[in-house]
């Protein structure tokens, strides 16, 4: 390390935080038009790690190299004006400013607005990104977001870009599209730090990977040497456990959607049009498509907090489509939504609280209009129990609980209800490998029971895992469902839309 | 009924007098909200301001330091609740509520020996040409240097937040502080700023009121005029002119209906009296209907409190 090829190298970096060590003698190194693949589950340090080297937060002991010199950015200003840019998981925008706006906040420098919008068309062309600099951030589309992002960290012409999760919201053609912008950057000679869970993507993009566990690194290899098998091993530390399949015998129809339509509640939402399914017993039906076409509509629609004509959705041959979320679940229509924090659970309400939301009428959790708090606590136990939720116990507020912990908690209060059917959104949306392996093997193991489950999601992978039948939403329209089984991501694609999905969002908006 | 009784000049000049108080209040607020605080101490703020502004006014029997001195004084007061709500994150709207009932105790007891005092007087300006041209001149060119103050700090507010760079940034601390802090912006920092320059707005307000509008000092003078202050921003939709519009707007009617009741139209005086209110919130509203949260203007991290997670 340190050598003139290094353009920047981590060496020894520990941080600590009270009660966990987040990063403990850290040491790796990126040579310039490097892409180096950071891996790790969740908690593994990666964010702590990519903080430090954008300055947001100061390591404890070690240190960092630019070029040769010390590096020790106190702000993000410092780590930008090195060369350090940083495409954010959650993205840093702000929605009712626009495009041109938000990439000023973003720049050091910033030219005049009228220039920085030439310049920003400009950029966006030739990297293959096409956004218009006037739009409001709030009316794009999540990989129009994530454009933006890129295109304000290019104006800046950086030496380092840092990309934390970039894929989760993208199609499989818009993946190809950030690959091939990432490439030709990487031709220029700009480094790469790339965050991601998906190994295959890893494999196909990065000459090098470090990989972290629980604050240490655990190796380093080159990821196209190496089987995404194996590098999930070294970062899991343990055997993986896929979920297998047990396929069930398909019984009856339970929920049948004829030609529903409805308007979406949300100004920038996507409205659903004519959608048509059918789930039977024990079957799993995946959902793809990209976000923003109609996945939260699909399941306010099956959930029931929205609205329909009661003969749109049928459950076991009744009309349901007006009845409101309690009534369905009293039937054993089940769903757990995307977002965690607002939507599945009540943030600053304890696990057992949120527990009695949902959970109050199947488990029968309350008497006469009092809730039984005693049984509403043995249930929150119960799912933390077996979902494997860490927290130190029922009483903790879902604010305090990670992300993926809290998904957990979400989707096994619903399985635990013992639905008939049950509706994700999202279910493994920023958890950790094991955990995701765990949530989906509670899916299929709720179907082998003869539960129909209906998984909307925008992970490819997950959906060819587990489903049976397969379908996309577009446009909140959703393609005829068809077996999962052989289905290539070319007919992937082209059911989700294909590649003028792009153009699609800003008629869309 | 004496219709005649009514000067339409006198009363179109007094407008902009009436309505300067609330105006420089609301717009200081804007300012403060529009970076994603809400300080509901705009009322203790003013009346701080107006006691501050009176008394050294009268001690030096200079207006114009009286009023520096009430813009420090607001900003002083506005700073304990910048403390308050972004170091030790208290609640913003129980803090705001305290701050009122403070600046109104504080204000009384420095005030007590300063009542039935009156304070030195403010000139007119007389601006040269323009305050000639006849009916014109009468009704804008020939009031006091504040009232000439509060509309430039209202075009320099919409100038600042529009064209700078220092404007973009305090909308999008007020949009999404998290998003702003991941951009190594100052939260705290710029909020404290606003915060600030909110108080001292406040206590321009409020002399405003102890000095030339009334010019005396009685406890509790401001009377609910930041609290109109706080509305107007809301329905305003946080726009600088829009603000100017409400503020008038509501100065305005206040004053035709002072002149209705003495001139003894026959319509009961409770309904004159909340007239001004009634038409301020018509016509706002009125001019934001049918428009989506993005339009309206609305700061999406309003209220919330900030806490840097690492």
């Amino acid at each position: 390390m340190g050598n003139e090829a290094t353009l920047l190298a981590v060496e020894g970096v520990t941080k600590a935080y009270p009660g966990v060590v987040a990063n403990d003698k850290v040491s790796f190194s990126v040579a310039p038009g490097e892409v180096h693949a950071l891996l790790g589950e969740n908690g593994a340090g990666k964010s702590t790690l990519v903080k430090m080297i954008y300055g947001l937060v100061r390591p404890d002991s070690g240190r960092m190299v630019w070029k040769g010199a010390p590096y020790e950015p106190a702000t993000p200003h410092a780590a930008r004006s090195t060369g350090v840019a940083m495409v954010f998981q959650h993205f840093s925008l702000f929605e009712a400013l626009n495009v041109a706006e938000n990439v000023a906040l973003g720049m050091e420098n910033p030219p005049p607005m009228r220039q920085l919008s030439v310049r920003i068309r400009e950029v966006s062309e030739t990297y293959g990104l096409p956004l218009d600099p006037d739009r409001l951030v709030g009316e794009l589309s999540a990989g129009e977001r994530q454009r933006v992002e890129i295109i304000r960290c290019l104006l800046q012409d950086p030496k380092l870009l840092i990309m934390d999760e970039p894929t989760s919201v993208l199609t499989p053609q818009e993946v190809d599209i950030l690959f091939e912008t990432l490439r030709k950057l990487s031709a220029e000679g700009t480094a790469i730090l790339y965050i991601s869970h998906k190994l295959e993507e890893i494999r196909s993009l990065c000459n090098s990977a470090t990989i972290l566990r629980l604050g240490k690194v655990v190796g380093t290899t080159n990821p196209r040497e190496s089987s995404a098998r194996e590098l999930a091993e070294m970062m899991v530390g343990q055997t993986l456990h896929t979920p297998n399949r047990e396929s069930a015998d398909l019984g009856e129809i339970v929920v049948e959607l004829t030609n529903l339509s409805i308007k979406s509640a949300n100004p920038f939402g996507t409205s659903l049009k004519g959608v048509t399914l059918s789930v039977r017993q024990g079957e799993v039906l995946g959902i793809g498509g990209v976000a923003g076409n109609g996945q939260d509509e699909l399941l306010a629609a099956l959930s029931g907090e929205a609205l329909s004509t009661p003969s749109a959705i049928k459950f076991k041959g009744k009309s349901i489509g007006n009845l409101g979320p309690n009534a369905r679940r009293g039937l054993g229509l089940l769903a757990a939504p995307e977002e965690r924090l607002g939507h599945a659970a009540a943030p600053d309400m304890s696990l057992t609280e949120n527990a009695a939301l949902t959970g109050t009428i199947r488990r029968n959790l309350a008497s006469k209009g009092f809730l039984r708090w005693g049984a509403v606590e043995d249930f929150a136990k119960e799912i933390i129990a077996n979902f494997d939720v860490r927290t130190p116990g029922p009483d903790n507020a879902a604010r305090s609980l990670s992300g993926g912990n809290l998904q957990k908690f979400v989707i096994g209060r619903e399985v635990l209800q013992d639905p008939d059917v049950l509706v994700v959104n999202q279910p493994t949306w920023g958890v950790d490998a094991s955990a995701a392996a765990s949530i989906r093997q509670a899916l299929l193991d709720m179907a082998a029971k003869g539960a129909a489950v209906i998984c909307i999601s925008q992970d490819l992978d997950e959906l060819m895992e587990i489903s049976d039948r397969f379908a996309a939403l577009n446009e909140g329209r959703l393609t005829p469902p068809r077996p999962a089984k052989g289905l290539t991501v070319d007919e992937i694609g082209l059911m989700m839309g294909g590649a003028h999905d792009m153009e699609v969002a800003h008629v869309d908006a | 009924m004496d219709l005649s009784s009514i000067n339409p000049l006198v009363l179109l000049a007094s407008i902009m007098v009436a309505s300067t108080p609330i105006l420089l209040a609301a717009i200081g607020e804007m300012v403060v909200e529009k970076s994603g605080v809400l300080n509901l101490g705009v009322e203790g703020m003013m009346i701080t301001g107006a006691v501050c502004g009176f008394v050294i006014a009268t001690e030096t029997g200079s207006p114009a330091v009286g009023f520096i001195a009430a813009a420090i004084g607001g900003a002083i007061l506005a700073l304990l609740f910048g403390f308050l709500t972004q170091y030790l994150l208290s609640n913003q709207v129980a803090t705001g509520l305290a701050l009122t009932l403070f600046g109104l105790g504080l204000s009384a007891l420095i005030g007590q020996s300063y009542v039935g005092i009156k304070a030195p007087v403010t000139s007119n300006l007389h601006i040269p040409l323009l305050a000639d041209i006849p009916v014109i001149g009468r009704i804008l060119f020939q009031h006091d240097m504040m009232v000439y103050v509060s509309i430039a700090i209202v075009a320099a507010v919409w100038a600042v937040l529009k064209f700078t760079r220092a404007g973009l940034i305090l909308r999008a601390v007020g949009e999404s502080h998290d998003a702003a802090h991941a951009l190594g912006y100052k939260v705290v920092r710029i909020r404290m700023l606003a915060i600030m320059f909110g108080g001292a707005c406040a206590g321009l307000g409020g002399a405003y009121v102890s000095l030339i509008r009334v010019p005396q000092w009685t406890e509790g003078m401001t009377a609910g005029a930041g609290w109109i202050a706080l509305a107007i921003v809301v329905f305003a939709s946080w726009r600088p002119w829009r603000v100017l519009l409400g503020a008038y707007l509501f100065g305005g009617v206040t004053v035709l209906q002072l002149n209705l009741q003495a001139a003894e139209v026959p319509v009961p005086v409770a309904l004159l009296s909340m007239s001004p209110y009634l038409i301020t919130i018509l016509v706002l509203v009125i001019m934001s209907i049918n428009r989506g949260r993005a339009a309206l203007g609305a700061p999406a991290a309003l209220g919330r409190v900030f806490h840097a997670s690492h």
